[in-house]
């Protein structure tokens, strides 16, 4: 087994919380140290808030399960200073092929954009995530920051009223309770906050069986994506391979639904299965094998009271488009800024509210893309199969079929649009950078991107102007980044930002995404905004 | 504002009746209904406006 699963990174130690008089009081409890618990901890902490995570293990996850982590999640990464890493150890491919029965029908090409600082996307094993984000914690506490992270720790009771949360922890050395101001559940699909305080989770199994492992090889399979439909070796299902760092494959097959898992799951009846999609002279050593029945399906809301939902906990999808990971991280994204601001007052607690409506929108899109996809590659009824293998017969010789074939779209960012926190959009520049929209990144200077050179709060991005008023709104100060875009210097800059405008005014939230625009200055104006996004015009 | 043409459109339509019958001879059932989805789905890019197709595929439901 790889030593990466036995190690503990964050052993149990007593707390001093477990030995005092009193119950210990955290202004924010962390439940759960999965890629999403670990992301929102760096995150608050990067804001000056004190931080507990728990989780009841002190390990990585066993088995890799995320694989393809999308340049969004890349771009905040950065902000939480693990990208360089991620990148450095991740593989980068953009060549994805298609076989239908025994033969390639096409293959496509994601080339990562121009002029942005992340690649399209990385396949890097979850655990390696996991570590990297455990190692930066490890250098924030260096650096003086407050994050506490308890292993063998598990939540094992939890009440709230309207002023705090109490906790009952449960360690090797017995039970201790603590309160909390607010509790972030980061404690996956079967999340027991979410069992504990009675809610609901619902949506729709898929009734299939994937077989999912990772084996370690020494082939020469290129590093490209292939996804089989109907192959010879899994007839009348699908399979796919996929390189990971380390000489590390994914392999998955579908087994479809009436099958005996704890039998299948064996190594006598696994290996077979992976010869003969492999080849039989193919040396492999198994890592990881489990056997999934997918899900999609999230909680009504994400935002109880003091206790807020953020990743697996609060929704789940197959995964089909990487998207789980990915949009857990952009939960962090969402939320995290918006509980500091509230947490240090300066911003209404209803601000959190925001956080609920956007990503709840977020889930909604992903469990669309999700099922689309789970549709395509696993058609649920006789109709459904015979438009998927027209599409897939088409598609070897005509072009137009290409995009209905759906193996899994990649995970994009969602564009929120203008509503009640974002806009005014008033600049009539390109759509890309339209209010509710993430940050696209360009460079805008010499070696220097736009998304790294953004401030921790509120940044006014001034193109082609400079404005001299400094402004503090509701206790946050606003940084003025000054930028010149011209077509000679520039161009995914004025492209992205200015389209046929010749100057504007971007306001930027603290999650990189946009807030509204304008083509001149407006002090009022701009304060206004800075409120809205803080949830006072609500 | 309608973008379906629903007129008669086709100028000599025994004529492709005919060859739509054509194609579908000697078929079994299933090659038959494989054929129907290609066909359909080369009509609907030709066709591509999504507003238009929506109207169409309502038009099949009544
Ligand atoms: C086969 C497979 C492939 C996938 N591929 C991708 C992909 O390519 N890209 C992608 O983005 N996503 C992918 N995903 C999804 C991804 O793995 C999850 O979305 C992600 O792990 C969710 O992170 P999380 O932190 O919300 O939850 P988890 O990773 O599940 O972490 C939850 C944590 O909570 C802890 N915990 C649970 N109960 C308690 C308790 N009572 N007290 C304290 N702690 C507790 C657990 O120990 C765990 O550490 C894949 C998933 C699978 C299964």
């Amino acid at each position: 087994m790889n030593e990466i699963f036995k190690k503990p990174l964050y052993p149990y130690r007593r707390s001093t919380d477990q030995d005092g008089i009193y119950q210990a009081h955290h202004p924010v409890v962390i439940i759960g140290a999965g890629p999403v618990g670990l992301c929102a901890a760096i995150d608050l902490a990067q804001r000056g808030i004190k931080i507990l995570v728990i989780d009841e293990n002190d390990k990585v996850s066993f088995g890799s399960r995320a694989i393809c982590f999308a340049k969004r999640t890349l771009e905040i990464c950065d902000r939480l200073g693990i990208s360089d890493k991620l990148i450095a150890k991740g593989v980068q491919w953009n060549l994805g092929k298609v076989f239908f029965d025994d033969r390639q029908v096409y293959e496509f090409n994601l080339l990562s954009e121009d002029a942005h600082r992340q690649p399209a996307f990385i396949n890097l094993q979850q655990y390696y995530l996991e570590v990297y984000l455990v190692e930066r914690i490890l250098e924030l506490q260096n650096a003086g920051a407050k994050i506490d992270i308890r292993g063998e720790t598990s939540l094992s009771e939890i009440n709230q009223t309207s002023k705090s949360v109490q906790l009952g922890l449960d360690t090797p050395d017995g039970l201790y309770e603590i309160t909390a101001d607010w509790v972030i559940a980061c404690d996956g699909a079967n999340s027991p906050t979410r069992a504990m305080l009675g809610l609901d989770f619902a949506g729709r199994v898929f009734e299939d069986n994937f077989l999912i492992a990772d084996v370690r090889m020494e082939a020469d399979f290129p590093t490209e994506r292939w996804f089989w439909f109907d192959p010879p070796f899994n007839k009348g299902k699908s399979a796919l391979l996929h390189k990971q760092p380390d000489g590390v494959w994914r392999i998955d097959l579908q087994l479809g639904w009436n099958i005996d898992k704890k039998e299948e799951k064996k190594p006598k009846n696994v290996i077979p299965r992976l010869k003969a999609m492999l080849g039989e002279d193919v040396n492999f050593e198994l890592e990881w094998v489990s056997i999934y029945t997918f899900e999609c399906r999230r909680m009504e809301d994400f935002l109880h009271g003091r206790i807020i939902f953020a990743g697996d906990s609060a929704h789940q999808v197959s995964p089909f488009g990487a998207r789980g990971a990915n949009s857990g991280i952009q939960d962090v994204d969402n939320l995290c800024w918006k509980l500091a601001e509230v947490v240090c007052k300066r911003a209404p607690a209803s601000l959190l509210q925001t956080y609920n409506i956007e990503r709840v929108l977020g889930a909604d899109e992903n469990i669309l893309n999700s099922t689309r996809s789970t549709e395509f590659i696993t058609p649920k009824s006789g109709i459904s199969r015979l438009f998927r293998d027209a599409v897939l017969e088409l598609a070897e010789n005509q072009t137009f079929a290409r995009p209905l074939v759906n193996s899994g779209r990649l995970s994009l960012p969602i564009q929120y649009g203008v509503n009640r926190t974002f806009g005014p959009d008033n600049l009539d520049g390109p759509k890309v950078a339209s209010p509710g929209s993430p940050c696209p990144d360009a460079i805008i200077a010499p070696e220097t991107f736009l998304l790294e050179s953004l401030s921790q709060g509120f940044t006014l991005l001034n193109i082609n102007q400079v404005p001299k008023v400094h402004i503090i709104e509701c206790g946050s100060t606003l940084t003025h980044l000054n930028v010149k875009a011209s077509p000679d210097e520039n161009t995914f800059l004025l492209k992205r930002y200015l389209g046929d405008q010749k100057m504007a005014i971007y306001l930027i939230r603290p999650d990189q995404h946009i807030a509204a625009r304008w083509a001149k200055f407006d002090e009022t104006a701009i304060r206004n905004s800075i409120r809205t996004s803080l949830g006072y015009n609500g | 504002m309608t973008r379906l043409n629903l007129d008669p459109n086709i100028k000599n339509a025994d004529g492709f009746y005919a060859r739509l019958l054509a194609a579908h001879e000697g078929l079994s059932k299933a090659d038959s209904d494989s054929l129907n989805a290609r066909l359909i789905l080369i009509l609907a890019n030709h066709i591509g406006d999504l507003a238009t197709l929506e109207e169409a595929i309502s038009i099949a439901e009544r």
